[in-house]
């Protein structure tokens, strides 16, 4: 981890509740990422996921804590950093071009009409839907309508992608399509992208890095699992890697039943070093944040991670 | 399907319109027997004591008096003989006026309380202390203060038709969706261009809503403030001929106040579906 490119360091999110007493959605949350990396972010509902995802957007801030970005604090919003949302927050009012070319005249304020709008043609393209840059969104299909929330946010050329569930809303094949698409773009662009998902398969096919939360409130960012399937992975033999089940297996038992039990179990967890999983590796397992080598791999938590 | 539901919902229209004129006419028919009576004593007592005639005007009646006020609607014979069309063009004038002119203030206003939870909930109180009162209670005090009985109208109609705008504007900006407005902060776009780029566009229905129901009100208003100033306009004509007793007259204004009510809402909803866009 020498390249730090986005470093979350020690945030805590917190809201006053009934009585003057504080909730805390989460404290004390190290976490980083390195240029190009493709990371995801599993947890249950409730345990802070989209509060981190906005407070990296700059749409939230943090109670405590800083995040540097490339070097600088982060304060506010950026155009560095594009958001792909859930709900694809397409302005109805506009057309599908018209939405992508807000996106790049606000990015370039002094293009004319001509400039901006070849531009955003450009990523209506890229994500496949030339012929229906004057539709209304209304008129497109869910998967559409994120395809041009994804061309909207690529269009900006962000330094990093933020997207909070974005295929959430879609059918099983739509997503599919979808998930290569986005996979295809990052790669292709080298975007940093930090991706919320609840589906355990999205997170194998597209992460390089997937961080573990337990439950709310006074959520802990758990693990760091690295994805040990190659870089150029494909959708339809994923399965067939040795390494797939133990990975798969290790997240589900986490979801199921560690990321409730997590904090009891293991009373010495240091945030700043959050332990770094290698599935199938376990001799080789380090230390996320600091030089201290940790152990954090045990056979008895994971049943068949040496498949 | 839906054509021949327009089809028949028309045919039941004009049924029930031809059933309503013909129960009215049979109503309003001679009541026969008149009763006898000195020439001279007939002269002072009318048609209906006269001739038996009903009191009521029957359709026919209206229906001839109203082809006369289509025929000539912009006579003007006088303070207290001017055509149909006049009456209804001081009217609208006056509506429109008060009407625009609260547009001007209700929608910048709003637009600052919907953005500003501060000043929402400093200038909420006045409002709602405001808002209740008929702007009829207002006419007194505008007479004293402006001393113009046609501009009083029209501050009548400006005091009446403010406060649905405002307050759906208020609403509007208020509850435009934190995900629009989301997205423009994460383009950096600033706050004037994301007031006229999202937060217009996305009020916009919801303003247009205050504003037709702020014309219906101002159209229900300004019958009433011309009975009490007087002068010109349909509600004047509506009292001058009550006072000169003929219902004929009444019937027929009520039905063109009821038409332009009608015509002007139908503008506004025009206007409300240009800007409503479904998600």
């Amino acid at each position: 981890m020498s390249d730090k490119f986005i470093s979350i360091e020690g945030i805590a999110k917190r809201y006053p509740g009934a009585g003057g007493a504080t909730t805390t959605v989460f404290e004390n949350l190290w976490l980083s990422m390195a240029r190009g990396e493709f990371a995801c972010v599993i947890g249950h509902s409730g345990c802070g996921k989209t509060t981190v995802l906005n407070i990296l957007a700059g749409l939230d801030a943090p109670s405590e804590g800083a995040v540097i970005v490339d070097g600088q604090a982060i304060y506010g919003t950026s155009l560095d950093r594009a958001v792909i949302f859930q709900s694809h927050a397409l302005l109805p009012w506009r057309t599908v071009l018209g939405n992508v070319a807000y996106a790049v005249s606000s990015k370039w304020r002094s293009w004319d009409r001509a400039k901006v709008k070849a531009h955003a043609q450009t990523f209506i393209d890229l994500v496949g839907l030339s012929g229906s840059e004057h539709k209304r969104p209304s008129e497109l299909s869910g998967g559409m309508k994120q395809r041009v929330g994804i061309a909207r946010a690529l269009s900006i050329t962000p330094k990093m992608m933020l997207m909070d569930e974005p295929f959430s809303a879609l059918d099983a094949l739509t997503r599919g399509t979808l998930q290569d698409e986005v996979r295809r773009i990052c790669l292709e662009t080298g975007q940093t992208a930090f991706m919320i998902t609840h589906d355990v398969d999205e997170a194998i096919y597209l992460a390089d890095k997937i961080f573990l939360m337990t439950n709310g409130p006074g959520a802990v960012l758990a693990e760091v699992v690295e994805n040990p399937l190659p870089r150029d992975r494909g959708r339809t033999d994923l399965h067939r890697h040795p390494l797939y089940y133990a990975l798969r297996n290790h997240i589900v038992d986490f979801l199921v039943t560690r990321s409730k039990t997590f904090a009891t179990e293991t009373p010495g967890h240091d945030p700043r070093n959050v332990p770094l999983v290698h599935i199938g590796k376990p001799g080789l397992t380090i230390a996320t944040g600091g030089d201290e080598q940790r152990l954090a791999w045990t056979a008895g938590t994971s049943p068949g991670l040496t498949a | 399907m839906t054509s021949s539901l327009r089809l028949r919902a028309g045919l039941v229209s004009i049924v029930l319109l031809a059933a309503f004129l013909g129960i009215w006419h049979l109503a309003t028919r001679s009541a026969g027997t008149a009763a006898t009576m000195s020439p001279e004593y007939a002269k002072l007592m009318g048609l209906t004591a006269t001739q038996g005639k009903s009191a009521m005007p029957g359709p026919l009646d209206v229906g001839v008096k109203l082809w006369e006020h289509l025929r000539r609607p912009f006579y003007d014979n006088g303070p207290n003989d001017k055509g149909l069309g006049i009456q209804l063009a001081y009217s609208i004038a006056r509506v429109g006026t008060g009407y625009l002119l609260a547009v001007l203030v209700a929608i910048p206003l709003g637009f600052l309380i919907g953005m500003s939870p501060l000043l929402s909930k400093a200038l909420d109180p006045f409002i709602q202390v405001l808002k209740p009162i008929s702007p009829l209670a207002w006419m007194p005090l505008a007479l004293y203060t402006i001393k113009d009985s046609s501009i009083s109208a029209i501050f009548v109609i400006f005091i009446c038709s403010i406060w649905p705008m405002l307050l759906n504007t208020v609403f509007g900006v208020a509850s435009v969706r934190k995900e629009w407005i989301n997205v423009a902060r994460t383009l950096e776009v600033g706050t004037v261009r994301r007031a006229f780029t999202v937060i217009l566009p996305a009020a916009a229905p919801t303003i247009l809503t205050g504003m037709r129901i702020s014309i219906g009100i101002a159209w229900l208003v300004i019958v009433a403030a011309e009975m009490l100033v007087g002068g010109t306009g349909i509600g004047y004509f509506v009292w001058n001929e009550w006072n000169n007793l003929s219902i004929t007259n009444v019937i027929i204004a009520i039905l063109l106040i009821g038409i332009v009510g009608m015509l002007l809402d139908q503008i506004l909803a025009r206007f409300t579906r240009m800007v409503t866009f479904p998600e």
